[in-house]
């Protein structure tokens, strides 16, 4: 394997490597709250935030207690369950001290406890044996994607509110269908960096 | 073996010591204490703050309409709060209009009770419950009119506006095998929350009989409310006509009984009807209030005065005395009980006189 520079693997996230639409990961909030561009952010957001730290603590908690042990079979729920409580803590702590940015972000956490792009980053880092540093590149870079997702298609959704759509393909039918094309042309970065 | 142990020990204590963990930051950094609520500026309830605004008024025992149960999918259970909500939240948005907005109308399941609340909830929904009453007294007003107290079980309220109305639940009796519901004004005053007066007129009817012939002190009634949109309204100055026959006498008094309590100095003017004297009651309260209320005046009218009764009073029924007496509507507002053809011919008059419909009030039984 070769050593890549956190900031490569940063970059891949976000772009070549996107958690939408390289792996379609973390859909269910992609779908259901991608209408409005402001709540799409602030969702983005909250996931980024997540990633990074459930991706931080899953870190030491696999290096530390799960190898040690060799328990690494256990990550899936070991990496399950600390997302969520870490999640409800964060929520909890937010709520009452931060209450501005509980407005804005607090709120979408309930939300993404159970998105998978949030085990998928913990679950990639452990099959790439990225490092402490790489894994952090790696869950910023793949919120700041997930984020960029979800605003475009937000900004996609919003332009075709208006428009007539075939009766079956209103609501998430015409949302794949976008995510498909969008996907299509996040094919077009695959040239800048690869990581695999 | 060994393997399974170890897995099971280790999940056990992981998932232990997160548990412990959030039980922990529940009972401290999510424990708002004890808060107010403020409803419609009267009652206030002391709730253990930190979760929606729905589930603490519900154990609050005050139900506002939800039908998904405090998920924000179904946009019912508006409630404006004045005070202490916090900011809009993006889940309560789709459900919520401009002017809904503009009137800080809020999903009462999205937001959270972190502080000191003064939220205000329609009257109707607030209030309407049933209770389960004893009846206290059954005292005869005239030959045909009971007066009926009913008392609340110990510890409950009713909370009604001055001129509104329960229904009281008539059960089966010898001669009756139908439940019925039957509308009574409350003639006791709003600030007795642990009772309520009824005057019921004999009429031969199902409720009536089952009141005048068979119900007893002691007995247990059903009722439920307070409902009604005929009450006093205090936003103005204006003066006050009150108009009642009969035991359309009760949403009156209420209403008077409201001014006396609450000391409010309005001119107000009671035309009662009645046939002959024997069915004038509630004289002497009525007198009591005449020296009591800051200006007050009772205007009695008799439509059947023979000789023998001696009478000195008004003659006619109410909207003889009603030509007679109201010099224009200038700043008055009129409040009527009774018949419909007596509110009827009394609206009439009052439109001749210049009242408009926005200050005429009336109760139809």
């Amino acid at each position: 394997m070769i050593e890549l520079n956190p900031f490569i693997i940063f970059i891949a996230a976000i772009f070549t490597n996107n958690m939408i639409f390289s792996y379609f990961l973390g859909m269910c909030s992609f779908i259901s709250v991608s209408n409005e561009i402001p709540t799409s952010l602030g969702l983005g957001q909250a996931v980024t935030f997540v990633l990074t730290f459930t991706t931080m603590l899953n870190y030491i908690i696999y290096h530390n207690i799960l190898v040690p042990l060799n328990l690494e079979y256990l990550r899936f729920i070991v990496f399950i369950v600390s997302i969520a409580a870490f999640v409800q803590l964060v929520e909890m702590i937010i709520e009452r001290y931060f209450s501005n940015l509980y407005y804005t972000l607090g709120i979408f956490l309930p939300l993404i406890t159970v998105n998978c792009a949030i085990l998928g980053v913990s679950l990639f880092m452990v099959i790439r044996n990225y490092t402490f540093l790489q894994s952090v590149g790696y869950a910023v870079g793949s919120g700041l994607g997930w984020t960029l997702a979800i605003v475009a298609m937000a900004g996609a959704k919003q332009r075709i509110k208006n428009n007539k759509l075939p009766k079956g393909l209103e609501g998430p039918g015409i949302t794949l269908i976008i995510t498909g094309l969008m996907a299509l042309a996040f094919v077009g970065f695959s040239g800048i960096v690869q990581i695999q | 073996m060994q393997t399974i142990l170890t897995t099971t020990a280790i999940v056990t204590a992981f998932t232990g010591i997160l548990a412990f963990l959030l039980t922990l930051a529940n009972k401290t950094i999510a424990n708002y204490g004890e808060l107010k609520i403020t409803i419609n500026d009267e009652k206030e309830h002391i709730v253990q703050g930190g979760s929606s605004l729905l589930s603490s008024l519900i154990d609050e025992k005050i139900f506002i309409p939800s039908a998904c149960g405090g998920k924000g999918t179904c946009g019912y259970c508006k409630v404006k709060v004045l005070e202490g909500g916090g900011p809009i939240l993006p889940t309560e948005l789709p459900w919520l209009t401009e002017e809904e907005l503009d009137d800080n109308i809020r999903l009462s399941c999205q937001c959270k009770v972190k502080e000191d609340m003064k939220i205000e909830v329609p009257e109707e929904l607030f209030n309407v419950k049933e209770y389960e009453t004893t009846v206290e007294l059954i005292e005869d007003m005239t030959p045909e009119i009971k007066k009926l107290r009913l008392r609340l079980n110990e510890g409950e309220e009713i909370n009604f506006k001055p001129g509104q109305y329960i229904q009281l639940k008539v059960p089966t009796y010898k001669g009756n095998d139908e439940e019925v519901f039957k509308a009574y004004s409350i003639a006791s005053s709003p600030m007795n929350k642990n009772y309520i007066d009824l005057y019921i007129g004999y009429t031969g009817g199902i409720a009536t009989t089952y009141i005048h012939k068979f119900l007893k002190e002691g007995n247990r009634v059903k009722i439920n409310g307070p409902y009604g949109d005929f009450y006093y309204h205090g936003e103005t100055n204006r003066e006050m006509i009150l108009i009642a026959v009969a035991t359309g006498i009760a949403p009156i008094l209420s209403i008077l009984r409201h001014i006396k309590e609450n000391n409010i100095k309005r001119k107000v003017t009671f035309y009662f009807g009645a046939k002959t004297p024997d069915d004038l009651f509630e004289l002497d309260l009525i007198k009591n209030l005449e020296e009591e209320l800051y200006d007050f005046r009772f205007i009695s009218t008799l439509s059947r005065v023979k000789e023998e009764h001696n009478w000195t009073g008004e003659e006619g029924r109410v909207n003889v005395a009603l030509e007679k007496y109201i010099q224009g509507a200038g700043n008055k507002e009129a409040y009527l009980c009774g018949s419909p053809p007596m509110i009827d011919s009394v609206i009439k008059v009052l439109t001749e006189k210049g009242f408009t419909e926005d200050v005429i009030y009336y109760d139809k039984f």
